[in-house]
């Protein structure tokens, strides 16, 4: 090419040539190996993570994004949901998800999925970080072995998660009251738990609770321990003055329920998981001595038993040992007496005295026993008696006491179901009886004749003070007669009386001047008085001496033979 | 016919433009000014681009799938890929925003590499067809590669930004990277094909 001349170009310079290398590997081609090298482990990367696929029915897609909603446990992202469509029955939607690798051994027999979505609870506030980042479906995780790939999600988070360290307990209440799913459960103040379930029982008749009580504080519930409604302020008028007891602010606005061991127990090992126990409605009605042992008893009274009321109490001496069950009336069909039967609860064990010893005393006998029992009461007097408890209001309660009076009764206790305990008029009721036997018997009087026999006496009286007159009459004209006839012999008679009297005044004189105190008689005699009283002295004086020596009576006083 | 600097035996230093008169050799020519590297057409230039746009294939794969954006707040982290942002702000209501996200994140890329393509296949195969309107098409092409990298910045600027601890941040995903490497791929192999081989066999130089 240089030989060939170029017109317009004449000395272009020749460029120089190097021999080329014979072997020149063309490393370009490194660039699309490192790029397939790279693709090829970012999907062999991808296949090998790829996890499980579930689905999960929820009641609705509320929050639920595809693509968009993840599903955390503990708050790192296991999975994303990957689609939400209609269930095909239309009750429910579908999320189908992906999850991870690692989540594979999650997804067991009993593990839970629920949306979470901001929530205010009585405990407190949850999921506020949803309310900009939008809801993810929580897992709660199983312990059964079972796998499982489609689950029923639950509409709301499970208040304790499955591998939270605490037990569950069942409460059983009457009602409600103020409590619900999050209350907070107190000890000594404390929280320490809370319900995490409610639900009324299947016959309606009562509310049964689940809580759950956190781990170190769950050792705290023993088989005696009470639980109470400590919802609000509980204010009570004692002798003590106001008292107001409260758990904690929380539990003013909210309600809790409060738990203490009962008292007069020694230690007890903790309660198993599900135990149920009662949930009182305060704190004294927790510890209020449970009666563990009832006796149903009859009893019959004769009179009114208008102000006995249904949960009236029976009373022992003041110390209220059962109340009324039920008020009938009973007749019989011969003679229409009308008996008032009354049907009474009684709690033997409040009777066992355990208030005053404190300890577990222990009805233990069997009904056999405590049957023979109360009939030894019935024989030694034991008797029911109705007792205006409020005179005002006319309240009545049953007492039982002995009245040893009490006409006996021949009381077959085993015949008869319930038992029949002997009842007496009550004191009031005997009074009324009293009275009305007193007007019954001013009733059998017959007050006529009486009156016409009053007539008679009185007319016969009449006659008789007549009679009375004319004997008067009579005595009148004797004392006239005496007056003049007797007069002049009875004043002379009186005459030598006084003379007689007279003559008798100087002999009782000289009778006087003798005995007078210088009067030598009186002298003599003093002064022989006296030497008998020496005499006396001195025979006492031999007789002690002779007391203390008898010996000198044989040998003589020792003492004057050497003085 | 037009005359080129091939068919007369010239060779023009692509660095200092100094003109030479070729050897008999093809190749290991050097600028005798300058020693620059002398050839008539670009060295392995079909080639080169045939590596480096196999190589943006299959990264164009990971860049679409893998999270191109990771923003993370204080309410859990979110991974976009490039097609969720567009349907994001699609589904948001700024089209304009999203076709111009899907024109230079998608569309120019994709249509680069088919573009590419179809001129590395038509001058392997000499083809005469339309060689004005592929060498317009390679203009473009050339032209556009730099401008599909506004994802790139976008991730970058924001990564750079918005870095504010636990309670906003973003990273550049995986994807990220793969698209990058694209569109320096792209760009590369852009630059490696020589547009004159378009008109070699319009216009053979006679050797």
């Amino acid at each position: 090419m240089a030989d060939r001349p170029e017109p317009g170009a004449p000395d272009l310079p020749e460029a120089v040539a190097v021999p080329r290398r014979r072997f020149a590997p063309q490393l370009i081609w490194l660039v699309p190996i490192v790029a397939v090298l790279v693709g090829g482990w970012l999907a062999v990367k991808a296949v090998l993570e790829r996890g499980p696929v579930i689905t999960i029915t929820f009641k609705t897609a509320e929050g639920l994004e595809a693509g968009k909603t993840k599903i955390k446990y503990k708050d790192v992202e296991i999975g994303v949901v990957k689609t939400v469509s209609l269930s095909p029955d239309r009750k429910g939607v579908v999320a189908t998800a992906e999850l991870s690798k690692e989540a594979e051994s999650f997804l067991v027999e009993d593990t839970r999925f629920f949306v979470v979505r901001p929530r205010v609870t009585a405990g407190g506030v949850s999921g506020l970080g949803t309310l900009l980042a939008g809801p993810y479906i929580g897992i709660d995780i199983g312990k059964s072995k079972q796998t499982r790939r489609d689950f029923v999600g639950l509409e709301v988070a499970p208040m304790v998660a499955s591998d939270q360290p605490g037990r569950r307990f069942i409460l059983r209440a009457g009602e409600l009251g103020s409590i619900d799913v999050g209350t907070p459960i107190f000890f000594r103040k404390v929280s320490v738990g809370q319900v995490i379930t409610e639900e009324l029982d299947k016959g309606g008749t009562g509310v049964t609770f689940t809580i759950f009580v956190n781990n170190p504080y769950d050792q705290y519930i023993t088989p005696s321990t009470r639980f109470w409604n400590a919802s609000g302020i509980d204010v009570s008028l004692g002798a003590a003055g106001l008292e107001i007891r409260t758990e904690s602010l929380v539990s003013i606005l909210v309600g809790g329920i409060a738990f203490e061991a009962a008292p007069d127990t020694g230690p007890e090992p903790p309660a198993a998981a599900n135990t149920e126990f009662m949930l009182f409605l305060s704190r004294a009605e927790a510890f209020r001595t449970p009666d563990r042992v009832v006796d149903t008893s009859l009893l019959v009274f004769d009179g009114s038993v208008r102000g006995l009321s249904v949960g009236a109490p029976l009373d022992f001496r003041g110390v209220t040992i059962g109340e009324v069950v039920k008020i009938g009336v009973a007749v019989d069909p011969k003679t229409f007496a009308f008996t008032m039967p009354v049907l009474v609860k009684l709690f033997p064990e409040r009777l066992a005295g355990r208030q005053f010893i404190g300890t577990k005393a222990t009805v233990s006998e069997s009904p056999a026993v405590r049957l023979s029992r109360v009939k030894q009461l019935i024989d030694k007097g034991l008797r029911a008696q109705l007792r205006s408890g409020n005179l005002l209001t006319g309240q009545l309660y049953v007492a039982l006491d002995f009245f040893p009076d009490a006409p006996k009764v021949k009381s077959d206790l085993t015949a008869k179901k319930p038992p029949e305990i002997p009842t007496i008029p009550g004191t009031f009721e005997e009074l009324q009886n009293n009275l009305a036997n007193v007007v019954k018997k001013l009733d059998k009087l017959q007050i006529e004749e009486i009156g016409a026999d009053t007539r008679k006496l009185i007319a016969s009286l009449d006659e008789t003070l007549k009679s009375v007159d004319t004997l008067l009459q009579g005595a009148d004209t004797l004392v006239k007669r005496v007056d003049s006839d007797l007069m002049p012999d009875l004043r002379r008679a009186l005459d030598t009386a006084g003379r007689a009297l007279d003559t008798a005044g100087a002999t009782l004189n000289s009778a006087n001047a003798v005995l007078a105190s210088e009067s030598p008689l009186q002298s003599d005699l003093r002064q022989t008085l006296m030497e008998v009283n020496r005499t006396l002295a001195a025979i006492r004086a031999l007789a002690d001496s002779l007391e203390r020596h008898p010996e000198s009576l044989i040998r003589g006083k020792q003492g004057a033979a050497s003085p | 016919m037009n005359v080129t600097a091939a068919r007369l035996g010239y060779l023009t230093c692509h660095a200092c433009g100094l003109l030479h008169r070729a050897s008999g050799h093809a190749h290991g020519l050097f600028c005798t000014r300058c020693g620059a590297a002398l050839h008539t057409r670009k060295r392995d230039s079909v080639a080169r681009a045939w590596a480096l746009l196999i190589a943006a294939y299959v990264l164009i794969v990971p860049a679409n799938v893998l999270p191109v954006m990771v923003s993370g707040s204080l309410f859990g982290s979110e991974s976009d890929t490039i097609m969720s942002g567009v349907a994001f702000l699609w589904s948001d209501g700024s089209w304009l925003l999203a076709a111009i996200l899907f024109i230079a994140s998608i569309a120019v890329p994709f249509a680069k590499l088919l573009a590419m393509t179809f001129l590395l296949v038509s001058v392997q195969r000499r083809s005469t067809l339309a060689p004005e309107q592929r060498t317009r098409l390679y203009r473009v092409l050339e032209f556009v590669g730099r401008w599909s990298m506004i994802d790139i910045y976008v991730a970058a600027i924001l990564t750079a930004l918005v870095q504010f601890g636990g309670l906003m941040s973003i990273q550049a995903g995986p994807g990220a990277i793969a698209f990058g490497s694209v569109v320096v791929l792209t760009m590369f192999a852009a630059e490696s094909f020589d547009p004159r081989l378009i008109w070699d066999p319009v216009e053979p130089h006679g050797r």
